[in-house]
């Protein structure tokens, strides 16, 4: 009789205490789950969870503020950086972020980003591109690529009309206050594995008081780009990452000791 | 503490601030960007927040998010300002935190003008905002009230939970008179329990206006009517002279009211009986008060700085017992009492029967 040598269990995948174990209402192949999740294993690692103020956007995400177990609020469509300055202002100490779409934070609320970035403040916004507005059934988006078909651009997007997508890194990243903006891609699990680096550094850069920190993750809309899953993957890799370059478009000198830090 | 000479905007500056106001957010505009510039000196000063915002719009969410946070904050602006704060106001009165707004009127539609105006009531008193709710709103007639009022209006936000309105014009925002502040109130060290801080060892709390479900909202909604009619019954204002024996009684508000009282003086030395009801809550609207007084008066005159808007609520309270008046001035004229005084004796003799 073979003896059974007994390993003893160990727990190397668990779900973060930062996300509440309740089911959330994301379509099947979207990418706001996993960046979700990133954001929650932050939290904890960071171990902040409990000085964590989030505040949602109006979108596909709007109900993040029930799947996050933070302290959270519901912004009205685009304004979330002006409430979460509001709420950094009287709580200093806390830690705030935003979690806005491509609608939310390159259209509506464009001004409101612009200038939380202009005046610096401590916040982190994680701004999810996914060249579309989901939430609405699939319109177009500022974000949205030059031919793309949307309900709204149902040809094609023509630029010569309706103007070239917008790259919000790029933009912010001129800004002095903005000291963290990069760009990411959750399209597959070595860049899934680099986008969570950057949220990390994102809030120690608010934990540290050094300005505005923004993550832009590129992400999948399987519903509105009307492809399955796999398919979406692919779309955004050979579509997405040519015109929204992954890369660091601001990393401030004070910035950089945190990307040496080891993980 | 001392009477002192003091412009209006700047005493509902001063008195928020003694009120322990802890976040100012607004952006300029004329009438009332003297508030918004005492703010910006003295808040730093005092270690509290201030923020010059990139529009009303933005304003208006960083008050709401500093009053999810459990502060005592909030914004002024003036009518076009006032109009971009309506998204703001709806979402701060659908997830009930408190939140203080000063408007100092000035005379529209559109751009209009910056001279003293009333031309906004409806905008304020019927909801301020999408949605069915109404703000609390109170309306100064002296640089004194205003103080007086403004600390009023933080504890009946807090009490409530809710979006208290302080509607000035153009005219008490820019005019200096002479009155006293009171004490420095301490900061609040504690936050609601509601308040968003971090969940450190409690439970999260969230804050949203979002309801998806019909059945959800009606309850929402219905919570909400509820308390609005706790207030309309416990929060109704109003200041009046010469009502006792009075056959006509002149209803104006804010600076209308104050010019209709010379108005009333002046109508007394030539012996007509008449009274002034001055509303001080527009919303609640003293309706208790006018319904009693329609009971024994024979005519309302309404004098107000538009083209007839607090009539409406004059006429609800009155119940068609009897006539109701409008004499009204519009696009930043003030009226003179001369005027009022002649629109009074017209009332009178047109309608009174008796007494004379
Ligand atoms: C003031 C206002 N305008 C429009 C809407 C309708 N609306 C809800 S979500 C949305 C688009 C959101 O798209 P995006 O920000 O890209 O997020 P996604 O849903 O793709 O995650 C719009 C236009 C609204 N709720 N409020």
């Amino acid at each position: 009789m073979a003896t059974a040598t007994m390993v003893e269990e160990q727990v190397v995948y668990q779900r973060p205490e930062a996300l509440n174990d309740i089911p959330t209402h994301y379509c099947p192949g979207c990418t706001h789950g996993i960046a979700h999740r990133l954001i929650a294993e932050v939290l904890d690692e960071l171990g902040v969870r409990e000085r964590t103020i989030g505040v949602s956007p109006v979108g596909c995400a709007a109900f993040a503020y029930q799947y996050f177990n933070t302290d959270g609020a519901e912004a009205a469509h685009g304004r979330a950086p002006a409430m979460a300055t509001g709420i950094k202002r009287v709580l200093p100490n806390r830690v705030v972020f935003t979690y806005q779409g491509d609608g939310d934070l390159a259209a509506i609320g464009t001004a409101e980003i612009i200038h939380a970035a202009m005046r610096g403040e401590k916040i982190t916004t994680i701004f999810i591109n996914n060249a579309i507005y989901g939430m609405t059934g699939g319109q177009m988006a500022p974000t949205t690529l030059a031919h793309q078909r949307t309900t709204s651009s149902p040809t094609g997007r023509d630029v010569a009309l309706t103007g070239f997508p917008i790259r919000m890194s790029e933009l912010l990243a001129q800004l002095p206050g903005a000291v963290y903006v990069v760009r990411r891609s959750l399209h597959n699990v070595k860049e899934i594995m680099k986008a969570k680096q950057a949220i990390r550094v994102a809030f120690e850069a608010q934990i540290n008081g050094l300005g505005f920190a923004m993550v832009e993750l590129l992400s999948t809309c399987p519903t509105g780009w009307k492809l399955t899953p796999p398919e979406a993957m692919e779309w955004l890799e050979q579509e997405m990452l040519p015109y929204y370059p992954l890369g660091d478009y601001k990393v401030a000198d004070d910035v950089a000791p945190l990307l040496k830090k080891r993980r | 503490m001392a009477v002192e000479l003091m412009k209006g905007n700047v005493a509902l500056a001063e008195a928020a601030i003694r009120a322990g106001v802890e976040a100012y957010f607004g952006y300029p505009i004329t009438p009332q960007t003297e508030l918004l510039e005492h703010m910006a000196k003295r808040m730093p000063e005092l270690g509290r927040a201030f923020v010059q915002a990139e529009s009303e719009v933005a304003a208006i969410n960083m008050v709401y998010g500093a009053a999810c946070a459990g502060a005592r904050t909030m914004t002024s602006s003036s009518s076009p300002g006032i109009s971009l704060m309506q998204e703001g106001f709806s979402y701060i009165a659908g997830s009930e935190v408190p939140a203080v707004i000063v408007d100092v009127m000035r005379g529209g539609p559109g751009l209009g003008n910056i001279q003293p105006s009333q031309a906004d009531y409806f905008q304020v008193t019927r909801s301020a905002g999408h949605g069915d709710y109404h703000p609390i709103v109170l309306a100064p007639a002296s640089v004194q009230e205003a103080i007086d009022l403004m600390g009023l209006a933080f504890d009946l936000a807090d009490q409530y939970r809710h979006l208290v309105f302080v509607v000035a014009d153009g005219l008490i925002g820019q005019m200096m008179e002479p009155a006293e502040m009171p004490p420095m109130q301490p900061l609040r060290q504690e936050r609601p329990d509601w308040a968003l801080t971090g969940a450190e060892g409690r439970e999260v709390n969230t804050i949203a206006s979002l309801e998806l479900h019909a059945e959800g909202l009606e309850a929402v909604n219905l919570r909400l009517q509820a308390k609005l009619e706790t207030i309309r019954a416990a929060e109704q204002r109003s200041t009046e002279i010469l009502t006792e024996d009075a056959n006509l009684i002149v209803v104006g508000y804010g600076t209308a009211g104050r010019i209709a009282q010379t108005a009333v003086l002046q109508a007394r030395q030539q012996g007509l009986k008449v009274g002034l009801l001055r509303p001080i809550s527009l919303w609640p609207f003293p309706e208790e008060r006018l319904s009693e007084l329609s009971d024994r008066v024979q005519a309302f005159l309404v004098v107000e700085m538009n083209a007839g808007q607090m009539v409406d609520d004059v006429r609800l309270a009155s119940g068609g017992q009897v006539p109701v008046r409008f004499y009204g001035r519009m696009g930043g004229m003030v009226p003179v009492p001369e005027e009022i005084l002649h629109e009074i004796v017209t009332v009178y003799e047109k309608l009174i029967t008796s007494g004379v």
